[in-house]
């Protein structure tokens, strides 16, 4: 399936695959809208980086996902196209998943549902990381 | 073609159903639940009590799953005794089925100590069930005055949960600390500093000596006066289908990595087996729901055909008490390593070159990278886990490793 993938030796470390992240899963339309909020949307997609490297990580949507079979409420599910998806009206936020995901791609959102990468699926086309990352670091492909 | 049979209707039991139905979509395949309805995440029943879960999303799966799967669910029905030489399993409704391969997947029952004078108490409940969800939160008013026995996971799940309805609550537990079996001391504290701000009564270090109709005197001489008692002290392997039949057990049902049990055919998963700890190497009873799945889909792989051993688990909890996030997993052996701050904590078992276990406290962005570490047995050497322990990132592996993984 395709999915994002980020050439770290490409990634500048801007972090504009975090805010387009954060505001296209906002619902807001004009982007200050969405950070001028008392609580700044929460990116499902995470810049690493340390004095040598920067790279951003977002899910692998794993065939085996782990983070599926530990969920204590069945809010995450392995959909038929292949893509992990989290229902936020089932998931209490117990933090099961964060502690189980080997790549650390599950993003927590005080006292609410966990965020995960969604590959933007519902507003359709290219995820909003992939669009906006100003060096092509990020691409959405199958491999 | 086979014939499935599953006795239990929760995790383990819908995890082998999944794996078998993935290897097999032909044979017939049966769940037999002593509860009542589809099947829901245990851990969800406190949240239910707290108004968070409703009706709506309790169901662990899509309301279309047993008729896709083509299970056939016979549900209010408890299996009574298992046949092994014959293959059939006797019910209560006075039936039998018979299987070609059968899974036992019964988790865990609530242990109730006996107690002087427990029968006198009229409104008692245990905390297991949705069942026990739904009559706990008809019989708690604003003003009832409820006591909990036991400030295990289970008693202190209850009461958050409770206290959405009623902030009179008292917990009394035999240990000096919560959640005993988790925490140490200093861990604790954070958790019973945060219960104490919210002026829940913690009777720690200290038993009830007597109950009478509504209120009960403790050893240390405390009488604390309830209208409502609920008794969590803890829950026990349900192992007597397979006890019964001639099947080994120590103190869970014991299985090989395939998990079969030593009757022929008949497997055994989740809560009711002892499993084996890869953080410590020990033989234990790790009663949570994750290692529960996992076990349930190798079971269903190998009894529809498809080899498969179980590997890599280990205890591991995430559990929130009032905003308190505590997250725990693997062993405390080894040295000790610790990240220390206002509102957080982090402490690190480290032997032999390889993370043992942690327990994270306010801090654990990420933390699925270093369980990783314990399961997949990293030599720290290989990696910056110095700096892993400030936050864990991927950026602290080499980066051939790093690759390897983020390319799938
Ligand atoms: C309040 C609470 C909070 C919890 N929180 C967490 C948490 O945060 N994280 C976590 O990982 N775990 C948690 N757990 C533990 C978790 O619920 C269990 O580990 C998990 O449910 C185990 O699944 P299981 O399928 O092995 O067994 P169970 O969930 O115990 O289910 C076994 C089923 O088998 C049925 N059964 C038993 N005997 C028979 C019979 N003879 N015939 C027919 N049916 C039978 C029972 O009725 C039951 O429905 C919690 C548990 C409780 C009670």
């Amino acid at each position: 399936m395709k999915k994002v993938h980020v050439n770290e030796d490409k990634c500048l470390g801007c972090r504009l695959c975090e805010y387009w992240c954060a505001f296209s899963h906002s619902g807001e339309k004009y982007m200050p809208d969405a950070f001028n909020l008392q609580k700044p949307p929460v990116p499902r997609i995470v810049v690493e980086e340390n004095d040598k490297i920067t790279f951003a990580v977002a899910c692998r949507h794993c065939d085996d996902a782990i983070c599926v079979k530990s969920c204590i409420s069945g809010a995450l599910s392995k959909q038929a196209d292949g893509t992990v998806l989290v229902d936020e009206s089932k998931c209490v936020g117990c933090h099961t998943c964060v502690l189980v995901c080997p790549f650390g791609a599950i993003r927590m959102d005080e006292g609410k549902a966990v965020k995960k990468c969604d590959l933007c699926l519902k507003t359709g086309g290219v995820p909003s990381c992939v669009q906006h990352c100003p060096n092509r670091a990020i691409v959405y492909e199958e491999r | 073609m086979s014939k499935y049979v599953i006795i239990g209707n929760s995790t383990a039991g819908i995890a082998a159903a999944e794996a078998i139905r993935k290897t097999d979509k032909k044979g017939s395949l049966t769940i037999i639940s002593e509860e009542k309805g589809a099947a829901y995440g245990r851990p969800l029943i406190s949240y239910y009590l707290q108004g968070v879960t409703t009706d709506e999303t309790l169901p662990y799966r899509p309301a279309d799953f047993y008729e896709k799967l083509n299970i056939t669910l016979k549900d209010g029905v408890k299996a009574e005794k298992i046949d092994p030489s014959g293959k059939k399993v006797y019910l209560s409704d006075g039936e039998s089925v018979s299987y070609d391969k059968l899974l036992v997947a019964t988790g865990s029952v609530p242990f109730v100590p006996p107690a002087n004078g427990l029968d006198e108490v009229r409104e008692k409940f245990t905390f297991y069930t949705i069942e026990d969800a739904r009559k706990l939160k008809a019989a708690l008013k604003p003003d009832t005055r409820l006591l909990i026995i036991g400030a295990g996971l289970i008693g202190l799940k209850c009461m958050e949960g409770a206290y959405e309805i009623t902030h009179d609550i008292t917990v009394i537990d035999l240990a000096d600390r919560v959640l005993s079996s988790v925490l140490d001391e200093d861990c604790a504290k954070i958790v019973s500093k945060k219960i104490d701000e919210k002026g829940v009564r913690l009777v720690l270090n200290d038993k009830v000596k007597e109950f009478h109709e509504n209120y009960c005197v403790t050893d240390g001489g405390v009488k604390v006066e309830f209208d409502v008692l609920v008794t969590a002290v803890g829950v026990k392997p349900n192992v007597s289908l397979v006890a019964d039949a001639g099947g080994k057990i120590n103190r869970g049902i014991v299985t090989d990595l395939k998990q079969r049990t030593s009757l022929p055919d008949v497997y055994a998963a989740g809560d009711c087996t002892v499993s084996h700890d890869a953080s410590s190497g020990a033989d234990k009873i790790m009663a949570v729901l994750p290692n529960a799945y996992l076990q349930g889909e190798t079971a269903g792989f190998n009894m529809s055909g498809d080899d498969r051993e179980i590997c890599n688990l280990v205890p591991l909890n995430s559990i929130g008490f009032f905003g308190v996030h505590v997250l725990s997993a693997g062993s405390t052996q080894g040295a000790m390593l610790e990240q220390k701050g206002e509102d957080f904590i982090k402490r690190f078992f480290v032997k032999d070159n390889r993370l043992t276990g942690f327990i994270l406290i306010g801090n654990y962005d990420r933390a699925g990278i270093l369980l990783s570490l314990i399961r997949e047995r990293v030599p720290l050497d290989t990696v910056d886990f110095k700096a892993m322990t400030l936050l864990p990132e991927l950026a602290f592996f080499p980066k051939t490793v790093r690759r390897e993984k983020l390319d799938r």
